[in-house]
């Protein structure tokens, strides 16, 4: 670990503060229909959008109907993304000249999977995906979906800050406006940056390049293997050329991680250079990932007249942030003692550590960094594989993920996520003092505390069940390719990483499997909308409460006691939750590693 | 619940044609105005041909060139596969394949630990980039077989070796293509023993 690994983060953390008031200021104008700088330009947009579409911006929504009119987008934009990749053929845009997406799992698994903001990739995208299906089906939803989730997040504060109404706002309104003023400037203008520093954005087919030095490389056979002769020997050619995959990347790289989605461009998502060329596109990806999620907690406090409980609330996720890449940083900065004869060592002239897996102009600091950013947030982007890790490196993206993403986390979804916990953290406190509830003016009764309950239970069910099946049978466990305890962890983080909305992977696992597609699937489907049901229903019922001014037994939700109470119920839910669980994989193979065991 | 069905199908459409097409288009429009070599990829040419991508890696295994990490993006540096190992910590052939590396490494530069980046497999496969650390390692040899001094070639790597990005962002490192083009200008091998060197990289 060094100084200037540690004030890499503590600039990032101090630029993401700075971040937090101007965004979460402007949501709240944005969200209360004030009037904005960019009005001039996006609200004829907007008037064309609606009449387009027959929607009535004036109309208001009681929750159920906020929730089927998100169902039926969701829905609709769904089917709309799986035969576009089923047809992407006979669709323009296509230079490479890629079939429709085979097999139809494979297609289910990413129709669900860009639908619910997950982006878990079972394709590569620069061997898959023509780029009209990258343009219009997979960076289009990554659009939508990151602005379903801010609508959410917004009718859930609404549902706090609204006193004896039975509306919490229109869902297409809040959708649209979320596209058109949060999302769309920011892309174009971070688009152009990342193209600046070498982010490639085209639409030519791949080039073709003649190597300096032609280079002997061992055949791999149809079905992706090594090959060998009779005798055992490998089986060499001769390779000349490069092919290198070209493509529209930086209009999808920045929404990639402004809307938290994930989903690369390439394979190698944000460790390939032509989506994240240097140091500076590195800090602009990850700044976009925390970005809304901050300013959200701004716009929570703006928008229930609690300013300092956003603040007691961003402190409580900025506090979990540092813990995490933390050990993050250490687990890997250390590198891994089973190698021999090498120098891992911080010098001079090298950073050091685990390099398995990580980019040169990345090295520790940036890669750790990333990839816990990725997992506070459900963004899942990756720009070094968890996979190679070291045991506990790895287990932090884990549990950030099973802590349901609420560290800054994913647009929207961090903040009604986080507002679950903030139901549960009051309910707690009011018991220990023995009366009711009380937040921001509201009881919090019976009925909200179940359906907290719900959403708090419904996760680890999804994917303890899931993981669980998977362990014991075939289907499963033969899509591991890292033996040992680490192959647990393997099957473990795919399940949580979809049931978490978040999509980075231990990438190792087989999964464009019939099993893995399926399951996972509906993992990403029930991760997402079993938990927006009960959080709407909590805010309709919040919303038609009468208001109950503070007294002297109410507990006040914008101290630093708070804060760490809330990091309590967070960590005591999640991470009790999955403990058994993770004693068996990462805990386990950690210690198997101390001892100088191998798989 | 008809009303919202039809505004969903509408809605689709409307935003699909909006944010999937019209906004794709206008950022390659104003990119390639812009930012043309950028946006294309920054491939290199010599002599007419394009050779390759400044920030892709290629392969390199003749001893008068600048070797880049081991790759496993299809069978090696392929760019149109990105990917890493995906080897765990645990795993055996991750230990075997390192070990296999540094003793060949060891043979060549006895005389200190191989720099780590140089033994293992970059995230995408495709890192343009070595540490300051294994270009150093590497000297010696590229010396040798260039039959010039060490000094001099460590000028062509410090011509091509990056700091820090603003003073503090990321890590400092070497792109291999580009001093290789560079040795190849600065210190051409003959003809016969780049012949022989090829057939020497068969291993």
């Amino acid at each position: 670990m060094t100084f200037n690994g540690w004030l890499q983060i503590a600039i990032y953390l101090g630029l993401i503060l700075a971040v937090t008031k101007p965004l979460g200021i402007f949501m709240t104008r944005v969200f209360n229909r004030e009037r904005t700088f960019l009005d001039p330009v996006m609200r004829p947009v907007e008037r064309l959008v609606y009449r387009l579409s027959g929607v009535d911006e004036n109309h208001e929504m009681h929750w159920t109907e906020y929730a089927a009119a998100m169902l039926l987008f969701s829905a609709v934009s769904m089917l709309l993304l799986y035969l576009i990749q089923r047809i992407q053929l006979h669709l323009p845009f296509n230079p490479q000249k890629f079939a429709g997406v085979t097999p139809e799992h494979l297609a289910w698994n990413t129709a669900a999977s860009f639908t619910t903001n997950t982006n878990w990739q079972a394709y590569a995208g620069e061997t898959t995906m023509s780029y009209f299906t990258q343009m219009a089906g997979l960076a289009y939803h990554n659009f939508v979906s990151a602005a379903t989730g801010i609508a959410l997040a917004i009718a859930f504060i609404r549902g706090i800050a609204r006193r004896q109404m039975k509306t919490i706002g229109n869902f297409w309104v809040d959708m649209v406006r979320s596209c058109l003023w949060v999302l769309l400037p920011f892309c174009v203008i971070g688009a152009l940056l990342l193209v600046s520093q070498g982010v490639v954005q085209n639409l030519k087919p791949y080039d073709t390049t003649k190597l300096m030095e032609p280079q002997q490389v061992q055949h791999i056979n149809a079905d992706g293997k090594p090959a060998v002769d009779a005798k055992g020997q490998p089986v060499m050619d001769t390779v000349a050329t490069q092919t290198i995959a070209q493509g529209p990347v930086a209009s999808q790289e920045i929404i990639k991680e402004y809307g938290t989605n994930g989903g690369g461009f390439f394979n190698a998502n944000s460790a390939h250079p032509f989506e994240n060329p240097t140091p500076l596109t590195n800090y602009i990806q990850m700044f976009a990932i925390f970005a809304i999620g901050a300013g959200f907690t701004y716009t929570l406090g703006r928008m229930t007249g609690s300013q300092a409980h956003g603040w007691a609330v961003w402190a409580a996720m900025a506090v979990m942030f540092i813990a995490g890449v933390t050990v993050a940083y250490w687990a890997e900065a250390r590198g891994n003692p089973l190698l021999q004869g090498v120098n891992q060592q911080v010098t001079a002239l090298q950073p050091g550590g685990n390099m398995e897996g990580k980019e040169v102009r990345f090295g520790i600091t940036d890669s750790t960094l990333f990839g816990t950013v990725t997992t506070d947030a459900s963004c899942g982007a990756i720009n070094s594989w968890f996979d190679s890790y070291m045991p506990l490196g790895g287990m932090i993206p884990l549990v950030n993920i099973m802590l349901s993403e609420v560290i800054f986390g994913g647009v929207g979804a961090g903040m009604y996520g986080v507002l679950i916990y903030v139901v549960l953290a009051v309910f707690i406190a009011g018991l220990m003092v023995g009366r009711t509830p009380e937040y921001l003016g509201k009881k919090i009764e019976a009925y909200d505390v179940k359906m907290a309950m719900l959403v708090a239970l419904v996760f680890p069910l999804v994917i303890l069940v899931f993981s669980g099946v998977a362990s014991v049978h075939n289907f499963g466990t033969s899509g591991i390719s890292n033996p040992g305890p680490h192959g647990l962890t393997q099957m473990l983080y795919a399940y949580v990483s979809g049931a978490g909305n978040n999509g980075s992977a231990f990438g190792g696992l087989t999964v464009n499997t019939p099993w893995y597609d399926t399951s996972i699937g509906f993992d990403m489907l029930l991760g997402r909308f079993f938990m927006i049901i009960p959080m709407l229903a909590i805010a309709g019922n919040l919303a038609q409460k009468k208001y109950v001014p503070p007294s002297l037994g109410t507990f006040p939700v914008t101290t630093p006691l708070f804060s760490a109470l809330l990091i309590g119920v967070i960590l005591i839910v999640g991470a009790l939750t999955f403990f058994p669980a993770l004693s068996l994989g990462p805990i386990l193979e950690h210690l198997l590693l101390a001892a100088g065991k191998t798989f | 619940m008809k009303q919202n069905l039809k505004i969903a199908i509408l809605m689709t459409i409307v935003t699909t044609v909006l944010l999937g097409v019209i906004y794709p288009l206008v950022v390659t429009g104003l990119a390639q105005m812009l930012f043309h070599d950028k946006a294309n990829g920054q491939l290199l040419t010599r002599d007419g041909v394009v050779i390759g991508s400044r920030i892709i890696g290629q392969g390199f295994s003749a001893p008068g060139y600048l070797h880049p990490r081991p790759s496993a993006a299809g069978n090696g540096y392929d760019a149109a596969n990105s990917n890493g190992s995906q080897y765990g910590p645990t795993n055996q052939k991750l230990i075997d394949r390192v070990n296999a590396d540094v003793a060949r490494l060891h043979a060549e530069n006895p005389s200190q630990l191989v720099p780590v980046d140089l033994v293992t497999a970059s995230a995408s496969g495709l890192d343009p980039d070595i540490t300051p650390a294994a270009a150093d390692f590497q000297v010696p040899r590229l010396a040798h077989e260039r039959g010039v001094s060490e000094q001099q070639i460590r000028e062509v790597i410090q011509r091509h070796t990056m700091g820090r990005q603003l003073g503090f962002l990321g890590e400092p490192r070497v792109n291999v293509l580009e001093v290789n083009l560079d040795l190849d200008q600065q210190f051409p091998m003959n003809k016969r023993a780049a012949i022989a060197q090829q057939s020497v990289a068969v291993r």
